[in-house]
């Protein structure tokens, strides 16, 4: 491993019996920007901690720059952190919060001074320096959160949840700031949080976390459109991508999939399945995310494999952009991603155009990705 | 805007309420200036005829306490000589013991904690015996420094349930971002936790300060003449049998044996009412 | 790569200063609390008399303790303070902190004066109460100085009533207390909760009775918590109103404790009632401890 930055190599994290985290491998290059992503107590802000030295490590290795760092304290291993509250220091001014690291790592005071003006610049705070962290507005208290890890030139960012405090509009603002810095600064982050656009949006590569254990380790493409499991296509995107039961069958010579509707049944032909001869007849789960089913005229008119079907509207939700239509799929209900304008009316048939060339399907069993 | 029947009768209750309560200051303030005759004719509730500050005279340097007729004036010097040093050391032990048990919490902590605050609830009837003769070993009996001891070793269960409570709320991250930042296990409790912790510290030194200045077990088991506090030598002083009973002098004595605490309720009642409150032990 | 897990000296600090600056505490606590403690349960199975003695004798001071005639009256005595003083604190603290809770004019002052007793010591309390009830010239004097001369109150000089005199006196000093804690339960109940009790069709009483007093169970485990091992500690009250008087008949644990040790030179019988003390306070004690530390994570 030549280029590997931040190397984490079997890593493991128990509490007594508990084991929160199960052996973990990521080796991150310099420069990427790394999100760890997953819903609560999936082990993300655990390996976070354990970067930064803030929880001991049960077993395994973190390295920062060719360094092993198991037992390096935390203000030793010349990284920087933003937390999820800021964790700004209410008695300090800002610039005494955006100081206090340089303080404690005996910069001197010209040099210090010199710094903060710098960071204030880059982050557009300089007229908030003599104020306390109380007198500042949410998206504020995060500029400052984030000048104050600047301050360090750190080999590696660790961000946790730094945008969950925010109201939805600041929220989508901060992550292009953040996007933006990174672009900008080029070092290497790692960033933990819950919601995956932030993560399909921030990310050089994703790690989709659950259970202690990282599902699927890939590009944002990679893990949107080819999740590794039934619980990495559930947890990006959404609406979520629509699981139903499907068979796998015999069609027009090649490879298709039988699906129950309302009404009866429909066949689709189904690409990604081209090499499931041994397996026609069997039951799998299908995956189809809500754009690939869609209206006539919404749909990729570059897909390779557009199919076009007439099926019943349960229901329609119109959203301003869009609107979500529900069909039962294989008794569950599913939903197709429409233009605003569409013609689709609840308790009628409408054209439902589904993209083929982009359906998955899972082992109903073990959840894996099949085809 | 006219009262309905039932308010007139809430607030009708509350007055007579306020009554009971005041009741008693009312008649130590009154009986306290005037002439011992007017009290034992039966005029405890009259306002005075004639006014006089001699029983506050007598009881403040002239009054027979004990064995000498010094008044309570040097037992109250004795009662700020143990209330402040006690008070300021218990109060830094506890800020340090509450800042290790919530931000650098190790395996055990919490039974650590338990049993320290058992110290809190104990009859100290339970210590009594081997702190006198371990008083006597540290060559601290009947000194103002032994009673200065005892209360430190039994203020500190407050002071650390009080400093564990208000520093369990202190986001953690804060400790974290610092130890990011470099800073070291002291230069956290001095930067970080102790400039936010004014609320908690006023809250602590009250409830000390209260204990410890209207303690009278300690101060009549562990004291002698010279290092008596106020509670002890109020109480020889009202329960001396010899000669003619001064109620206006006992009645002086006491407020005097009062002011204090009562200066701090009235100046800081808030804060004095959430050191009560904490009772409840999570907090 | 080489594997070099050995923590480093700053690292190694980290882990044991916090322990090294708990430790003066602990030791404290563990000498003055629990080797104490100790000390004075073995005590209690000793012969010290004036002095500490270390010949042991069993249960013998347990026996001959539960034979006095003076610690029956004494647990006799704190029986009857005991849960009067609970009791009537509760009641009447709960009906202060509800009539505060009517959104009335001046709650503050109000407030300040039903709490200003609990900043007084017991003494100061003793001394005010034992010449408001002396019938030379408390209460009696004063009605008989007002021409009620048939009025009679000397419960403080009376053998069976001075315990109540006790209970009098310390409920004035705490039920302010008890007020205030009901009240911070009161104000701590979701106030759209009350709103829906009202939409409901509940009345004032029907919403206190049904609705807000069980929501007060906490409120009312604290104040029982802290009132029963006052109860139980209480000895500056007793000596300062009564002093245990007239003769015995206010005699409670503590001021036996007191006088076996100190002035009777029966060490080992006073530890023996020392230690029943700690028993019943424990009893209370741990297991609201053990229910409040228990929740905590990790």
């Amino acid at each position: 491993m030549t280029n590997t930055f931040l190397n984490i190599d079997k890593v493991t994290k128990s509490y007594g019996a508990v084991r929160v985290l199960n052996e973990t491998d990521i080796a991150v290059q310099q420069g990427e920007f790394l999100v760890l992503v997953g819903p609560s107590g999936c082990g993300k802000s655990t390996l976070l901690n354990m970067i930064a030295g803030l929880e001991a490590i049960t077993s395994g290795e973190v390295s920062i720059n060719g360094r092993v760092v198991n037992g390096v304290p935390p203000a030793d291993r010349n990284i920087a952190m933003v937390f999820q509250s800021y964790a700004l220091y209410p008695n300090m001014t800002v610039r005494g919060n955006i100081s206090f690291s340089m303080e404690m790592h005996k910069v001197p005071k010209p040099e210090r001074e010199a710094k903060i003006a710098q960071v204030a610049e880059l982050l557009q705070i300089t007229h908030l320096l003599d104020r306390k962290p109380g007198q500042l507005s949410g998206g504020q208290r995060q500029r400052v959160a984030m000048g104050r890890a600047l301050t360090r030139d750190p080999d590696v960012f660790l961000f946790d949840e730094p945008l969950s405090n925010l109201d939805a509009k600041l929220r989508v603002d901060m992550r292009t700031e953040i996007k933006k810095l990174h672009q900008k600064l080029g070092t290497t982050i790692v960033y933990v949080t819950h919601d995956q656009v932030e993560a399909l949006t921030l990310s050089t590569r994703i790690a989709v976390m659950y259970g202690g254990d990282v599902q699927q380790l890939g590009t944002p493409d990679e893990v949107y459109h080819n999740p590794a499991n039934m619980f990495v296509a559930g947890f990006m995107g959404s609406p979520a991508m629509n699981l139903f039961p499907a068979e796998i069958v015999s069609l027009n010579g090649g490879i298709g999939v039988k699906v129950t509707t309302a009404g009866g049944y429909i066949t689709l032909p189904f690409p990604h399945g081209a090499a499931m001869e041994s397996d026609i007849g069997r039951e799998i789960v299908l995956g189809v995310r809500p754009e690939s089913m869609t209206d006539p005229e919404s749909a990729d008119h570059d897909s390779p494999c557009l199919e076009h079907v007439d099926l019943p509207v349960e229901l329609v939700e119109t959203t301003g952009a869009d609107s979500f239509v529900t069909i039962l799929l294989g008794g569950k209900e599913c939903i197709g991603r429409f233009r605003a304008k569409s013609a689709a009316t609840e308790g009628q048939l409408t054209h439902v155009t589904f993209d083929m060339s982009r359906a998955v399907a899972f082992d109903p069993k073990t959840e894996l990705r099949l085809a | 805007m006219t009262l309905r029947p039932a308010r007139i009768l809430l607030y009708a209750l509350l007055a007579l309420f306020c009554v009971y309560y005041l009741l008693p200051l009312y008649v130590m303030l009154v009986n306290s200036v005037k002439p011992l005759s007017e009290i034992t004719s039966g005029g405890m509730m009259n306002l005075p005829q004639a006014w006089t500050l001699a029983p506050w005279k007598n009881a403040w340097s002239e009054a027979q306490v004990g064995v000498a007729a010094t008044g309570l004036k040097p037992y109250f010097l004795n009662s700020f000589a143990m209330v402040i040093p006690a008070v300021t050391i218990a109060t830094v032990l506890g800020a340090l013991n509450g800042y290790v048990l919530t931000k650098w919490r190790f395996r055990g902590d919490t039974i650590l904690f338990g049993l320290m605050l058992f110290g809190c609830f104990i009859p100290f009837q339970i210590v009594l015996i081997p702190m006198a003769r371990s008083l006597g070993f540290l060559n601290l009996s009947g000194t103002v420094g032994g009673l200065v001891f005892v209360h430190v070793v039994y203020g500190i269960s407050f002071s650390t349930l009080y400093f564990r409570n208000y520093y369990a709320a202190f986001p953690t991250e804060l400790v974290r971002a610092a130890e990011i930042d470099g800073a070291g296990f002291f230069t956290i409790f001095w930067r970080i936790l102790l400039p936010n912790s004014g609320p908690i510290a006023v809250v602590c030194v009250i409830w000390l300060f209260t204990n410890i200045w209207n303690d009278f077990l300690f101060g009549a088991s562990f004291s002698d003449f010279s290092s008596q506090p106020m509670t002890v030598a109020l109480n020889n002083l009202v329960q001396s049998s010899t000669g003619e009973k001064e109620y206006n002098v006992h009645f002086a004595g006491a407020i005097m044996a009062a002011l204090p605490t009562l200066f701090v309720y009235i100046v800081a009642g808030r804060f004095f009412v959430r050191g009560l409150m904490s009772g409840s032990v999570k907090g | 790569m080489a594997a070099h897990h050995a923590l480093s000296t700053k690292a190694r600090l980290r882990v044991l200063l916090p322990r090294i600056v708990l430790s003066p505490s602990l030791a404290l606590v563990a000498i003055f609390v629990y080797g104490f403690i100790f000390f004075t349960t073995y005590l209690s199975f000793s012969d010290s008399k004036m002095l500490p003695s270390y010949g042991w004798v069993g249960f013998e001071n347990y026996k001959t303790l539960f034979s006095l005639r003076m610690w029956d009256i004494a647990v006799t005595n704190l029986a009857i303070f005991g849960i009067l003083y609970i009791v009537i604190c509760s009641v009447l603290g709960l009906f202060l902190a509800i009539l505060l809770d009517q959104h009335i004019r001046a709650e503050g002052f109000i407030r300040t004066v039903y709490l200003y007793p609990m900043a007084l010591s017991f003494i100061v309390t003793g001394v005010a109460w034992k010449w408001f009830l002396d019938p030379g010239i408390g209460l009696e004097a004063v009605m008989h100085d007002w021409g009620w001369t048939s009025f009679q109150f000397r419960w403080i000089k009376d053998r069976d009533m001075a315990i109540y005199t006790i209970v009098i006196a310390a409920v004035w000093q705490t039920s302010g207390f008890v007020m205030a804690t009901f009240l911070a339960g009161l104000r701590g109940i979701d106030g759209e909760m009350l709103k829906a009790a009202r939409v409901d069709g509940a009345g004032t009483f029907a919403v206190y009775r049904r609705i807000v007093i069980p929501q007060l169970r906490p409120a009312f485990l604290s104040a029982f918590v802290v009132l029963a091992h006052m109860a139980i500690k209480s000895y500056d009250l007793v000596v300062a109103l009564t002093n245990g008087g007239p003769g015995t008949a206010t005699a409670v644990p503590s001021t036996f404790m007191y006088s076996y040790t100190f002035t009777r030179n029966q060490m080992g019988i006073g530890a023996a009632s020392a230690e029943i003390m700690l028993l019943t306070i424990a009893a209370v004690i741990i297991p609201y401890l053990w229910s409040e530390l228990r929740e905590d994570p990790r």
